[in-house]
């Protein structure tokens, strides 16, 4: 296969001072998430302090007790409600993600009792529910650590009765379950209502004896609706569920038992990922290597090629050699539809289909890109979409030429392929570009921002200009920019990747160093699915 | 013929005499001279003409040595023997079949028992046609009836005959042929009346403090200092019973005790015909518990006039007690200037390799040929010191647990090396180190022209020293040479117990967890992806040491440790020295996760072996029920019995060990409910 040339001089002023922007980002970005997971949860020293005197591990250390000695945790969204509910929600209340348990890659949702006692805000039901959704498109066991308090009551509202709240977190085991994807609940603390259902509803459930409680009304509900003074313990412990109820199935001493006995029974679904209808080859590191060696974060020299500013164009090929194995990439329709990069290549030793946005889309890159995923998914390959696109051309020429019908084209193609599909957002992401990218829309089954990445409707220039276009009448263009400001202030701080990564819009921001880890893993994770055969719906012509 | 041509070294040592003195025979044509390219060869076939001259009619040639030791000693004086031509013989008992050294040897001689059974390795020599014993240093080294068993016995004993040995043997009689001879002593008391009452008068006298020690003593053993009179009866008594009990005699004699002296030696060599030389002195006052840690010449505080003294002192008091081949005399200098004799040392000693750096001769080849009945071949005014020498001893022990000995496999050795810096090592890779014997794993050596030269040139050789797969005091080494006390040359006998409090042992586990993090995540696993990977942010894993386990950050730049990967799933770790074996923590089953918590709840305890060692005994059996301070299990470590007892009442629920297992520190031993 051809090898991608790198054609960034390293040692250029420009591409060093594009590194050092990366790192500074991607330093703010490692600092967040230090931050978030110090003292090994969400919550402040004194509430961590708390709960670990109550015998209780910190989430993250329960989850990593849970993985196997060694293995990667992929965690989805870990800044959800970032600067939301007065920043005192820190990752939503909960951590999920992909990680290996007992040799099987499984789903992992945790609450963090240390944050609002592990109840669920609205972003805290929409990270629940994004985990589930992977964990039913890649066929995913699940496992629940469950120490939460059920429903944050304030916003009862926004975390209820909706489609998408609380109910479908159930409707969702249930379906999993029948789907014959494994539901495995770990009781480490309260399940307390609506959360009761998590343990009862799932396969297999441990209780730890002493914190673990699971009931539908606690204590002071109890006295209030009958006049019954009962403690926790007496009302849903560990000793009523494992030995009265039923609700539990295993009892366990402590959290490190619970866990033990957790890894034990995914050990026992002698869980069997099905062959994939290719052959995986040897992983190989791509090719290019930095020629800076004191850049150790950054093998591939991957931050001096990422312009600073997001006008600047480059050339795609540059982020898609630093990505693949061994620079490797069989590029289809090099001379057609320019715009749109496609080709084949290796990550990881899995074979992927790659889409990189390299400027506008025209109707030759759209049509381009329909085709190519086609041919990925007749071969069963997984995609790769890396988007950094302002949009799809505009003007008489090109609606007269069909752009929309076109664009069309490769939406339907996109939204219809079913082989797994991963976008990262590695700059621009405007307009219905975005939906032909792989949009959050177009289920991805991961979708990451690198941290100089911006998303929205369109950019905040022309937005702030369409509408002073749109008013008119300005006296002076004074008087149209203190109109305009204001626009594009909003579109700055909405367009920032944390804005988006707070709302659940992607799985999070990922440092470009660790891109190709994170693809790994979420491909890893996706083969647990059988990759089914692309009904195309009807393509415009 | 060129052939025939040898070098003014090999001459010298054919002859018995310097190098120097074989240059001044080819300059002054008394020597036939043979011009080999640039150089002034001596004719080989002049030699056998100027040997009979040269050699006494009492000489007898050295061609099988047996050395009546073991480890880096053997090593070195198979060295000086494949120079000399003659062969080699490693006495190996069984346990030490396979040990490194032993292989060092031209010849392997079996030793039914041990090395201190002189029955037994006279009987070896004979099997093994040896003509010579070397006996090293300890063991049968300094035993004079041995050493007439050896001469009895037809064969050449390369140490002092037995008399000189009794002469200066005993403390006592030591100090008495000090005084006569006019060496330094000090003032003390060596009487026959062992009297309380005599001794305390005695002590008054001589002024206190006063150090009391077995007469029969050494080593240090059985020595008290007494402050006052009114501690005398009590020490006194106690000084007695160690010293009944050490040496089969209660004989104690009396010495000023001089607070925070300096501990220097003066090497020499004496032959039958009259010839006696000293080397000049080695400092060896950094020791710890009397045991030598590192050694240096010249002494920073003798200089040339208190070495001649010394010298000229350590000459008399050996040839008055008819004192033949290379011995070392040990004075203590107080902060005065005074000098004071301590004992003799009839034997080569452990760092008998400064001198030889200082002064350029290999005494192991001058105990050869004075024990061979040869003459020295030159003379005091030949001996001349050049630059400035100092050996560290690489010791199996852990510095960060009171220097208790280490124990177990060494996976590897790297010693360093350069100009200047000689390794005389007795230990290699495969070998293991078990606690029987003496710890020494190899003496590092540096040479330079100063003083600080040397001292940084060591430090940097530890630097670079590994012995992978058990600790080592290297990290306590390279600290110690730092230390501004060392630098100064103000160092003592008190000193390294003053300044190493090893507050840094935390710091130490924090640095090896580190190490071994970053150890086990580096590369990739199987499958591509990074070990521990965690998104946006260092990769994480859990870490097991012995039996601590940690969760590890990886941090982000390596520090001092090394890791060396021994296994698919285990490392070494190096750091400081300090090694630690260590590997991704496997989560706890569900019985151990169990049993975990169950210990957590304090329903059971683990019982955990103090010190390494051989289990001895295991005085329980499961489901014993057993009393607090109950005998649980019996170790034998650094030759004593140590009981592992019960910390509560309870019952015997696991018994992890079984009668002669060899443990580690931390193993699990007995598990109690």
């Amino acid at each position: 296969m051809a090898v991608l040339k790198s054609h960034i001089e390293p040692r250029s002023d420009q591409s060093r001072a594009d590194a050092a922007a990366m790192r500074a980002l991607v330093a703010d970005l490692r600092a967040r998430t230090d931050t978030l997971a110090a003292g090994g949860a969400g919550g402040d020293e004194r509430s961590i302090a708390r709960h670990r005197e109550r015998g209780k591990l910190p989430v993250r250390e329960r989850i990593d007790r849970l993985l196997d000695p060694g293995a990667a945790f992929l965690e989805l969204s870990p800044l959800a409600a970032n600067g939301l509910y007065d920043d005192e929600a820190p990752g939503a209340g909960i951590v999920t993600g992909i990680g290996r348990v007992s040799g099987v890659e499984c789903v992992i949702v945790a609450n963090d009792a240390t944050v609002k006692g592990g109840t669920y805000l609205p972003m805290t039901v929409k990270k629940h529910l994004r985990a589930q959704e992977i964990a039913l498109a890649d066929r995913l066991p699940c496992i629940y650590l469950v120490d939460s308090g059920g429903a944050f009551l304030p916003l009862q509202d926004e975390v209820f009765p909706d489609r998408d709240h609380f109910g479908r977190i159930f409707y969702n085991q249930a379906q999993m379950s029948a789907r014959g994807i494994p539901q495995v609940a770990l009781v480490m603390g309260s399940c307390t209502a609506g959360g009761a259902y998590v343990p009862a509803m799932s396969d297999e459930t441990v209780i730890v004896r002493g914190t673990g409680t699971i009931f539908l009304g606690g204590p002071p509900l109890v006295k209030a609706a009958t006049g019954e003074d009962v403690t926790a313990e007496e009302l849903g412990g560990a000793a009523v569920h494992a030995r009265i109820s039923g609700v539990a199935d295993h009892e366990a001493l402590n959290d490190e038992h619970a866990l033990a006995i957790g890894r034990e029974i995914v050990a026992s679904l002698a869980w069997r990922k099905p062959d994939p209808p290719w052959e995986r080859l040897a992983s190989r590191p791509p090719a290019i290597e930095s020629t800076d060696s004191a850049a150790a974060d950054d093998p591939t020299g991957l931050y001096g090629v990422i312009p600073s500013d997001l006008r600047r164009g480059y050339d795609a090929r540059e982020v898609i050699a630093r990505l693949v194995d061994g620079s490797e990439f069989h590029e289809f329709k090099q001379g057609y539809g320019e715009t749109l990069v496609c080709g084949f290549a290796h990550l990881d030793g899995y074979p992927i289909g790659v889409l990189a946005n390299n400027g506008v889309l025209f109707s030759q890159s759209a049509l381009k890109g329909a085709h190519f995923i086609e041919l990925a998914c007749q071969r069963r390959v997984p995609l790769l979409f890396l988007q950094n696109i302002t949009g799809f051309m505009v003007g008489r020429e090109y609606e007269a030429g069909g752009i929309a019908k076109d664009g069309a084209k490769l939406v339907t193609a996109v939204a219809c392929a079913a082989v797994p599909k991963f976008t990262v957002i590695t700059g621009g992401s405007f307009g219905a570009g975005n939906y032909a990218m792989a949009g959050r829309a177009y289920g991805s089954r991961g979708l990451w921002m690198w941290p100089n990445a911006r998303i929205s409707v369109m950019g905040g220039q022309q937005a702030a200009r369409v509408l002073s276009t749109v008013r008119g009448g300005f006296a002076d263009d004074a008087a149209r920019d203190a109109f305009e400001a204001p626009i594009l202030e909003q579109y700055e701080a909405e367009g920032s990747p944390y804005h988006s990564t707070a709302r659940l819009w992607d799985d999070g921001i990922v440092d470009p160093a660790q891109t190709r880890d994170v693809l790994a893993l979420a491909i890893s994770a996706a083969l647990n699915a059988t990759i089914e055969e692309t009904r195309f719906g009807v393509f415009r012509m | 013929m060129v052939s025939d041509a040898i070098g003014p070294g090999e001459a010298a040592k054919r002859l018995g005499v310097t190098t120097r003195t074989v240059q001044r025979g080819l300059r002054e044509g008394k020597l036939p001279a043979v011009q080999v390219g640039a150089r002034l060869k001596v004719d080989a076939s002049a030699l056998a003409a100027v040997e009979p001259n040269a050699v006494p009619p009492n000489h007898r040639a050295i061609r099988r040595l047996l050395v009546a030791n073991r480890g880096e000693l053997v090593v070195r004086i198979a060295r000086t023997c494949r120079d000399m031509g003659i062969t080699c013989l490693a006495l190996v008992p069984e346990d030490q079949a396979r040990a490194w050294w032993s292989r060092q040897a031209d010849e392997i001689v079996p030793l039914a028992t041990t090395y201190l059974d002189a029955e037994a390795v006279l009987r070896a020599a004979r099997h093994a046609n040896a003509d010579a014993i070397h006996p090293g240093y300890g063991f049968l080294a300094e035993n004079a009836d041995f050493a007439d068993a050896v001469v009895a016995a037809g064969l050449i004993w390369v140490g002092p005959p037995g008399s000189a040995m009794r002469a200066l043997g005993d403390k006592a009689a030591g100090r008495r042929l000090a005084a006569s001879a006019g060496v330094p002593i000090l003032p003390g008391y060596e009487g026959q009346d062992q009297s309380d009452a005599r001794l305390t008068a005695e002590a008054e006298r001589i002024g206190f403090p006063v150090l009391a020690k077995p007469s029969a003593g050494g080593g240090g053993k059985g020595m008290h200092v007494i402050t006052s009179a009114e501690e005398c009866p009590e020490v006194l008594a106690q000084a007695r019973r160690e010293a009944k009990v050490a040496f089969a005699d209660e004989r104690l004699i009396l010495e000023r005790f001089i607070e925070r002296p300096r501990h220097v030696e003066i090497q020499f060599l004496i032959d039958s015909h009259g010839g006696a030389v000293h080397l000049g002195e080695r400092d060896c006052s950094l020791q710890r518990r009397h045991q030598k840690v590192i050694e240096e010449s010249p002494s920073p505080a003798v200089d040339a006039v208190l070495r001649e003294r010394l010298g000229g002192a350590a000459l008399r008091l050996a040839t008055a007690a008819g004192y033949v081949g290379a011995g070392t005399a040990e004075f203590l200098l107080d902060d005065r200037g005074g000098a004071f004799f301590l004992e003799v040392n009839a034997r080569l000693q452990v760092e008998h390799p400064v001198t030889e750096l200082v002064t350029g001769r290999d005494l192991v080849a001058d105990q050869l040929r004075i024990a061979a009945g040869q003459p020295l071949g030159f003379t005091q005014a030949d001996v001349s010191w050049h630059g400035h020498a100092a050996e560290a001893r690489l010791y199996a022990e852990d510095p960060w647990e009171g220097f208790l000995p280490a124990s177990g496999p060494i996976e590897s050795v790297e010693w360093p090396a350069g100009d200047g810096i000689r390794i005389d090592a007795g230990a290699g890779a495969g070998d293991v180190i078990g606690t029987r014997y003496d710890p020494l794993l190899a003496k590092i050596l540096a040479w330079a022209e100063t003083r600080d030269e040397a001292l940084n040139h060591l430090a940097a050789a530890l630097g670079t020293t590994r012995v992978s797969g058990l600790t080592t005091n290297r990290g306590f080494l390279e600290w110690l040479l730092q230390r501004p006390e060392v630098r100064t040359g103000d160092a003592r006998t008190d000193t390294i117990d003053a300044i190493w409090a090893p507050t840094d042992g935390p710091d130490l586990l924090d640095r090896s967890f580190a190490a071994a993090a970053t150890g086990l995540t580096a590369g990739k696993t199987a499958n591509g992806i990074a070990t521990g990977f965690r998104l946006n942010a260092r990769p994480a894993v859990r870490v097991r040491i012995g039996a601590d386990e940690r969760d590890v950050a990886v941090p982000v730049h390596v520090g001092p440790g090394i890791a060396t990967t021994i296994s698919s799933d285990e490392i070494l770790v190096d750091v400081s020295g300090r090694a630690y074996r260590a590997r991704l923590a496997p989560p706890p089953t569900v019985d151990e996760a169990l049993r975990h918590a169950q210990r957590d709840k304090g329903a059971i305890a683990t019982v955990v072996a103090p010190m390494p060692g051989q289990v001895l005994a295991v005085k329980v059996a499961e489901g014993d029920e057993v009393e607090p301070g109950q005998t649980l299990v019996v170790l034998e470590a650094m030759k004593m019995e140590n009981a592992v007892t019960a910390p509560a009442m309870a019952t015997v629920t696991r018994v992890l060990v079984a009668t002669g297992q060899q443990v580690q520190r931390g193993d699990a031993l007995v598990e109690l409910e």
